[in-house]
C-alpha cells in the first residue's frame, strides 16, 4: 500500500475522533494528532486500535507512545505492511 | 482467573473515593475481564435533599459515577495490580480520571433505599487507559442504565 493510500485513510480514522473536522482538510504529514487536530489524548488508544483493525497489524504500546503526527502513524504503518 | 475474596476486598479497600461520594459496596465477581459489584442507595443521601423535593429520585450523574467507581475504579485498580504486579497500596498512589462517557442510556428510575448490581466487561485496557462496557440493574435483573466508560489513572497528590 502506498503512503498517500495510508495516509487517506489515516485521515479517515481521524475523522471520528477530531473535535473538528474540518482541521483535517489541511491535514499534511506534519499535522500534530493531539496539538492541531484537537484529539483527547485518551482517546489515542481508540485510533491506534482503529488502525489495528483497518490495516490488519498490531502496534506495540512503544510504538503507539512515539506517534505525535499523522506522518508517524504512516510510517509505522507503512513499515508494518512491509 | 477470577479473583479470590481477600483480592476483591482488597481492591474495595482501595477505592479512594469515600463518603459521601462512595458508590461501591461490594465486589461479587472479579477476573481479568469483567467485574460485578454492587451498591445500596440510602435514604438519607446528600443529593436526594434537592432530587427532588419531596420526590427524592438518585440523579443520573450519580447512577453513571456508581457505574464508574466499579467498572472503571475498582477494575482499573485491579487490573494494574495484575499487569504491574503493584500492592494495594501502591494501587493507592493511583487516582483514576474520568475520560469518557458515552452512549449512556436510563432505562429506570433508582429510588432512596435500592440496591443496584453494576456489571461491567472490559473493551480494552492498553497505555493505562481503561474501556469498560457497563450496565446497572435492580436486584430483579431489570438494567436501569448501560452505556460505555473510560478512564486513565494518572498519579495521586500526596
Amino acid at each position: 500500500m502506498d503512503e498517500q493510500t495510508i495516509f487517506n485513510k489515516m485521515i479517515d480514522i481521524l475523522r471520528g475522533y477530531t473535535k473538528d473536522p474540518s482541521l483535517l482538510d489541511k491535514a499534511t504529514m506534519d499535522t500534530h494528532i493531539l496539538n492541531d487536530l484537537k484529539v483527547n489524548s485518551a482517546r489515542l488508544v481508540d485510533v491506534i486500535i482503529k488502525c489495528e483493525d483497518t490495516f490488519g497489524i498490531t502496534v506495540e504500546d512503544d510504538e503507539a507512545d512515539k506517534i505525535g503526527t499523522v506522518g508517524d502513524a504512516v510510517a509505522i504503518i507503512k513499515s508494518k505492511l512491509g | 482467573m477470577a479473583a479470590d475474596r481477600e483480592t476483591m476486598t482488597r481492591i474495595l479497600n482501595s477505592v479512594p473515593q469515600q463518603h459521601p461520594f462512595r458508590f461501591i459496596d461490594d465486589i461479587l465477581e472479579l477476573d481479568d475481564e469483567h467485574i460485578v459489584g454492587t451498591y445500596r442507595f440510602r435514604e438519607d443521601e446528600y443529593f436526594y435533599k434537592g432530587h427532588f423535593p419531596g420526590q427524592p429520585i438518585t440523579p443520573g450523574v450519580i447512577l453513571i459515577e456508581a457505574m464508574a467507581q466499579t467498572g472503571v475504579v475498582a477494575f482499573g485498580l485491579y487490573l494494574h495490580m495484575r499487569q504491574t504486579h503493584a500492592t494495594a497500596e501502591d494501587a493507592k498512589k493511583l487516582t483514576t480520571l474520568f475520560t469518557l462517557a458515552e452512549g449512556v442510556e436510563f432505562t429506570g428510575v433508582v429510588h432512596p433505599g435500592e440496591r443496584v448490581i453494576v456489571k461491567g466487561h472490559k473493551i480494552y485496557f492498553r497505555m493505562g487507559n481503561l474501556k469498560m462496557k457497563v450496565s446497572m440493574e435492580r436486584e430483579n435483573g431489570e438494567t436501569v442504565s448501560s452505556g460505555t466508560l473510560a478512564g486513565r489513572g494518572v498519579p495521586s497528590r500526596i
